[in-house]
């Protein structure tokens, strides 16, 4: 441990104790972003453990960034500053339920696995069907805001979060929204707080409504042969009575990696999948006489619409594909040294040009494959086999080539996951936006002496 | 800058030249007489402006607002001015920008369901507009034929279909502002989702205390294949809420799922004749929606649920007349009060739902310790309670029981983990409540937000932050207004 990393540690002592600070190297090496080490890890035990925390790095005038399971540390720019990892996973408890009014207030660090398990009980659950679904932390899944496989069903966690408790930057324990499912007292801040990767504070808790399970589940899996295709058959989903739970689009190579998908199975998913060809998965629920009017109307639909092939899927072999399909940002993002996924914004969410994204990938002879959420976003993942200088140059093109798409369609990209090297070159927050002045007024509402996260968002916050 | 909570003052004739120069001499107001009108909202709040104006465009705002940044005056945007906590009423006088030119339907894009809108559009004329290609705007307050969704944008309105799906925020996506300096920006993005903070999510509902919206993009639903109305009727409006609580606690989603109490619903009948039972405790109008399957699963499931807490009858509207004429008496119950009693204060307060009988048992306790009868119309399905305190002003001790009953609702929704206000907003009406819900900290929070965006409350100053901090009572001001409005 060198002498910066033990005053620290040995600092944060004093503050919350010896059990809740660790300053050994391997832990703190877990907890590194973009290859900056943190000079001690912290685990409050409650939320005035968490204040403690803030305020003796902002005394100490120290960069914090809470973390969770650490599966999405690698979203955002690396950081100025970082000189305490703040580990959220010690706040792990439901600390309110009450499934007659399907609302729930849960710590931060709690499992998003665990969280399913309890409020399953209850034949309840939050619609957060997000990738790295088994490893994370509720906490980081809002502020990284990933997206969920159900939002055209439930929405986005901007739809059901009712409120938060969080520690800002100011030290201070604060809380916006409450446990109702209406409420308009106050500003919304807790909005604020998804997808803000840990730059306004430390979440210590967070409401959300609950859902119930549905009584059973359903998937259409139809394969086509053109985008145009493809976009026919989602406006005519969207003009019909019909509102599926999940409407997932993948590209050739997409649907591939899905396929290959096995999980705790002991083989692939069936061939449900061709290869070479783009592929719609649509997910439904409710009783049996729901699932059975989708069945027939979906494959209605898809062959209207020139689908070549389709799958009616039986509910193990639905849970199967959602998994999959829910975890497939995961997947990509392990798929080689130089992995590099874009999230963009676009109307339409899957227009037909999408395909010159493709084309400027093979331009740089990187293999690439896309996919999208009838809701959005559009995901487009870069998957070379090499990290040397040329391949990180070419990225840097495709990525302005991509940010240019998205300006040309009046929508937004950014970059999710790549690798370190890349973003020395690239902002992967895309272009400078006009609201960034108002952003930066927010930042410094919260955290005025930057205490959080510094670096790692956008326009430089 | 005016301190929050003085008196008004007059403008000065050159700041009214200088608006009658930016926009033209006939569209300000500053003569006393035109003015009384803009002293009021759908509150028992008042405050009078110093000038109202009528932009046409959103340069004409930006002009507006830096020659009132230049006086260092006030400025108060409002729509309609239909809001039901003051939020629309110049607190600290100065001058009010009175969207009604500026509302028209700028572009309907059918096919990614998104309408841009300026603010002063009115909230039905929206969903009248895209009835042709199935679509329709989810957020309907009772007043919804004359309401402004630039005023949904300020207080985030509801309405009973919200519980389905959601209130303005959960339908904005895109907002065109006017900065207290007059700098004009756009948050968000058409799509919803953008790069960085979620602005649009902060600025819907802040009640125009951050900046003055002047374009709208909205998000637009796709009309459901079946609606189904039913009115249970009960003998008992314990019976009623339990019915209520059930029908969340089996998680049957309703697209609304009202309730109106005996004493108010006779009076509704009486106005509306919508074909409510004048003899039953309280009636539950519950609407379902969606895929026939799905709706012909839940009649059963909510008429199963009604009966067995001894529903006396559940009705299914017979067509869409029928319906319409059910509607029609819950959106214009409150209306109809004013036929029974010289004077009503509307209640806003939100509570967990597994708690509505027991808030009902406690609020009518309160009105009876304090000799009035209060009354019950609200969206019982989102917990969002609407007691109406009727009383008579004209008598010296009544209004101000009044006000205190009111205060002690509140803050017994709160206690029992609900919150001050669902959609009727903050405002001037509940800012001096708000410290039993916030804390110190909190409230420095929310303050340093307010000063990142409008430092010097240059924009609707007195409003949602409390101005006599901790004393948890409905405003002095408010109490006052009681008197002197109502009389």
């Amino acid at each position: 441990m060198n002498t910066t990393a033990t005053n620290v540690a040995a600092r944060l002592e004093t503050v919350i104790g010896v059990a809740g600070v660790n300053g050994s190297s391997e832990s703190r090496a877990k907890f590194a972003v973009d290859g900056v080490v943190p000079s001690a890890v912290a685990q409050p035990a409650s939320s005035a453990e968490v204040v403690e925390v803030v305020r003796f790095a902002k005394g100490e005038k120290l960069a914090l960034i809470p973390c969770g399971c650490r599966t999405k540390l690698g979203i955002g720019m690396p950081p100025a500053r970082y000189d305490i990892a703040l580990d959220m996973t010690g706040l792990n408890q439901i600390a309110y339920y009450d499934p007659a009014d399907l609302t729930l207030s849960v710590d931060a660090g709690m499992n998003l696995t665990q969280l399913a398990d309890e409020l399953g009980q209850q034949q309840q659950f939050v619609p957060l069907a997000v990738a790295f679904f088994d490893e994370c932390t509720v906490g980081g899944t809002i502020v990284s805001n990933i997206g969920s496989a159900l939002r055209p069903g439930y929405g986005s966690a901007r739809d059901f979060l009712l409120g938060a408790e969080f520690v800002n930057g100011a030290g201070t324990f604060t809380k916006s929204g409450g446990r109702v499912v209406k409420n308009v007292t106050g500003y919304d801040l807790h909005k604020l707080l998804i997808g803000s990767l840990g730059t306004l504070g430390a979440i210590t808790r967070l409401n959300f409504r609950t859902f119930p399970l549905p009584e059973g589940y359903g998937h259409l899996v139809s394969t086509f042969s053109s985008v145009d295709s493809i976009v026919r058959f989602q406006a005519m989903v969207s003009k019909s009575p019909l509102t599926p739970s999940s409407f997932d689009i993948l590209g050739p190579e997409a649907a591939q990696t899905v396929a290959e998908f096995k999980d705790d199975r002991d083989s692939p998913l069936p061939s449900w999948f061709t290869r070479g060809e783009w592929h719609v998965c649509v997910g439904f629920e409710g009783a049996e006489t729901i699932l059975r009017r989708y069945s027939s109307e979906l494959a209605q639909y898809a062959q209207q619409c020139g689908a070549s092939n389709y799958h009616l899927l039986k509910e193990s072999d639905d849970k199967a594909l959602g998994g999959a399909l829910r975890e497939l940002l995961n997947l990509l993002s392990w798929s080689g040294p130089a992995a590099t996924i874009f999230k963009i914004n676009v109307f339409p969410t899957f227009p037909s040009d999408v395909i010159n994204l493709r084309t400027l990938a093979q331009r740089f002879s990187i293999p690439c494959c896309m996919f999208a959420n009838s809701s959005g976003p559009l995901y487009f993942a870069l998957t070379p086999d090499d990290l040397d200088d040329q391949t990180i140059g070419s990225l840097a093109h495709i990525a302005s080539g991509a940010f240019e798409y998205a300006a040309t369609h009046n929508g937004s990209a950014s970059i999710l996951f790549c690798p370190t090297s890349l973003k020395r070159v690239v902002n992967i927050w895309g272009p400078t936006r006009n609201d960034a002045v108002l952003m930066r007024r927010v930042k410094r509402a919260f955290d005025p002496e930057d205490v959080f996260a510094p670096g790692r968002f956008v326009a430089g916050i | 800058m005016l301190a929050e909570g003085a008196a008004p003052r007059a403008l000065h004739r050159n700041v009214i030249r200088g608006l009658q120069n930016i926009l033209g001499a006939s569209t300000v107001l500053h003569r006393p007489e035109d003015l009384l009108l803009y002293e009021y909202d759908g509150s028992v709040e008042k405050g009078r402006p110093g000038a109202v104006v009528f932009p046409n465009t959103t340069e004409d705002v930006s002009r507006v607002v830096r020659l009132a940044a230049q006086h260092d005056i006030p400025v108060i945007g409002r729509g309609a001015g239909t809001g039901l906590s003051g939020g629309a009423l110049a607190r600290t006088g100065g001058i009010m920008i009175v969207f009604a030119r500026m509302n028209r339907i700028l572009e309907l894009d059918i096919e990614n369901q998104r309408a841009v809108v300026q603010p002063g559009a009115v909230n039905y004329e929206l969903t009248h507009a895209v009835e042709h290609a199935g679509l329709y705007f989810a957020p309907d307050p009772s007043s919804w034929k004359s309401c402004t969704i630039g005023g949904n944008v300020a207080e985030n309105a509801g309405g009973p279909h919200t519980l389905a799906y959601g209130v303005t925020s959960n339908h904005v996506t895109t907002l065109e502002l006017v900065l207290p300096d007059g700098e004009i920006c756009r948050v968000g993005s058409r799509h919803g989702d953008s790069v960085g903070y979620d602005l649009a999510g902060l600025f819907v509902g802040s009640e125009g205390t951050l900046a003055l919206v002047t374009e709208i993009t909205v998000k637009l639903l796709r009309k459901p294949e079946s609606v189904k109305t039913l009115l249970a009727i009960f003998d008992r409006v314990d019976d009623a809420s339990e019915t209520v609580a059930e029908i969340t606690a089996r998680a049957i989603t309703p697209a609304a799922c009202e309730m109106l109490d005996g004493w108010t619903l006779r009076a509704v009948e009486d106005f509306i004749h919508a074909g409510f039972p004048m003899d039953s405790a309280a009636v539950l109008l519950i609407e379902l929606e969606g895929l026939a399957e799905v709706v012909a699963g839940q009649v059963a499931a909510v008429e199963e649920v009604c009966r067995a807490h001894h529903a006396r009858e559940v009705r299914v509207a017979r067509d869409e007349a029928e319906r319409e004429l059910l509607w029609k008496g819950r959106k214009n119950a409150f209306g109809a009060l004013g036929r029974i009693a010289p004077s009503n204060y509307v209640l806003d307060g939100v509570i967990p739902r597994s708690k509505i009988p027991q808030a009902l048992r406690r609020i009518q306790e309160i009105g009876e310790r304090y000799n009035f009868k209060i009354g019950n119309i609200f969206h019982a399905g989102d917990g969002n309670l609407h007691p109406i305190v009727l009383f008579d002003p004209r008598d010296a001790g009544q209004y101000q029981r009044a006000i205190e009953a009111s205060a002690e609702i509140i803050r017994y929704c709160v206690e029992i983990g609900g919150a001050l206000t669902g959609e009727h907003g903050v405002g001037m009406e509940k800012s001096e409540l708000m410290p039993l819900l916030f804390s110190d900290d909190d409230f420095d929070l929310m303050r340093r937000i307010h000063d990142a965006f409008n430092p010097q409350s240059a924009l609707n100053p007195g409003k949602i932050f409390p101005l006599n901090k901790g004393c948890g009572e409905i405003s002095p001001r408010a109490q006052a207004a009681v008197r002197t409005v109502l009389l």
